[in-house]
């Protein structure tokens, strides 16, 4: 054999091997997303009607079976109140997984903060959960396919195939992700993928007395939420970083990060 | 040709195959892309949608309560606190008719304070509840002692 063969042969073998079996079974990406347009879940959010009653934080937990007790959450409310000297207070207290029960600030070790009733320009409530999004970074990173984007939309986590690395906490721009304080595996949001398919609402939306938080299809005109959606001003969270959010918020400000 | 230069080549195909044979065996039928994105969106085990799907539903709503406690959630809707599900206080209801236990009662202050702490937010519906403020409105003891929660007014019990 020539030393030219022998480096030729052994390219090949090398190349050929370190291409993943399943590129074999690449589709056409028209074809397949054409297949499931029927259907896109998306969340619409209303922080006025919001109160910060955190019935929706407590209602996911037990859902999806994670410890009231610890701070873990896949859904958590945060609350902003700006004041006249222009600052802006934001806090979340545990996720508000007991509510806001209080009008001090929370900010930790450095104690709380009172601020008087007069002293307050603006101040609201925003829930917080997975975006979904369109172009998910939690994906892209995920190294060994265990996060992935269903044909409908909804991010999922396999828990069998999930390797702990943390990639995907790291990767989200909007910090939903965090560790399963008893799975021991990346954890977030899944719009209650087991619910929405039975035609129940999420957890959370159920559990809002105010209807502050709502489940909808993009896909179909005539879903009340997709209508809110497509006439109304709605905002998304950290448009710029180009992930294509799918919640949408009504009342969202420039303050809200 | 020698030997010293087949040898690595075989090193090298022996790990190949046993990479190969593992990765058979290991990795599931249906893990590889689906859904048309491609590596980046759509690389995994389509078996896991499934799994997620058939999770329980432990929140089960006021109308599955209502098949047995008919006579509380009436009064529920009558009052006030229509729009707030039973399991907000009573706890999620999966497995609550065989296993009466499993239903945890949160009957503490906090649970009204929720709502009920005053917070004159403007820009938030909050300023429009019925408020309290927390130290000055009997302080220490529970909302229940005076209040139905099925039917909290006052006036009204
Ligand atoms: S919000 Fe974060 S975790 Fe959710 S889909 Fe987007 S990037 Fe992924
Ligand atoms: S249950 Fe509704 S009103 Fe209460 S904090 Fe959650 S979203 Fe806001």
């Amino acid at each position: 054999m020539k030393r030219r063969d022998f480096l030729k042969g052994t390219a090949i073998a090398v190349a050929g091997a370190s291409v993943p079996l399943a590129a074999l079974d690449w589709i056409d990406a028209r074809e397949a997303f054409a297949a499931r347009d029927d259907l896109r879940w998306i969340f619409l959010v209303d922080t006025h009607k919001c109160v910060g009653c955190g019935f929706c934080v407590k209602a996911c937990k037990y859902e999806n079976n994670i410890p009231q007790e610890t701070n873990a959450t896949r859904t958590w409310v945060e609350r902003y109140v700006m004041t006249r000297d222009g600052q802006v207070h934001a806090d979340s207290p545990r996720g508000a997984n007991e509510g806001f029960i209080s009008r001090a600030i929370d900010r930790g070790t450095a104690g709380p903060l009172e601020i008087a009733d007069e002293d307050i320009t603006q101040a609201f409530f925003v829930p917080k959960l997975c975006n979904q999004c369109d172009l998910p970074s939690c994906v892209q990173v995920c190294p060994v396919g265990a996060t992935y984007k269903t044909p409908d939309g909804v991010v999922l986590v396999d828990r069998t195939w999930c390797i702990g690395c943390g990639y995907c906490v790291m990767g989200c721009p909007y910090g939903v992700r965090f560790f399963h304080p008893i799975e021991h595996v990346a954890e977030k949001c899944n719009f209650c993928y087991h619910r929405i398919h039975r035609g129940e609402s999420t957890a959370c939306a159920t559990a809002c007395p105010f209807g502050a938080r709502k489940i909808g299809n993009l896909r179909d005109p005539d879903d009340p939420v997709t209508k809110v959606v497509m006439t109304q001003r709605v905002g998304v969270l950290k448009d710029a970083f180009g992930t294509k959010p799918q919640v949408y918020y009504l009342g969202l400000n420039m303050e809200v990060r | 040709m020698n030997n010293h230069i087949w040898r690595p080549l075989y090193v090298v195909l022996a790990l190949v195959a046993v990479i190969l044979l593992v990765r058979a065996v290991y990795v599931p039928k249906d893990f590889g892309v689906h859904g048309g994105e491609g590596y980046m969106y759509g690389w995994y085990r389509e078996g896991n949608v499934q799994e997620w799907k058939e999770w329980p539903s432990n929140y089960r709503t006021q109308s599955y309560c209502a098949e047995c406690h008919f006579d509380q959630t009436e009064a529920l809707v009558a009052a006030g606190h229509a729009a707030i599900q039973c399991e907000n206080c009573h706890g999620p209801a999966l497995d609550h008719p065989n296993e009466p236990a499993v239903l945890t009662i949160d009957r503490g202050r906090d649970q009204c304070l929720r709502c009920h702490a005053r917070l004159p937010y403007p820009g938030s519906d909050r300023k429009h509840l019925p408020g309290i403020e927390p130290d000055q409105h009997n302080p220490g003891m529970a909302c229940v002692d005076c209040h139905n929660p099925h039917n909290p007014s006052l006036e009204d019990m």
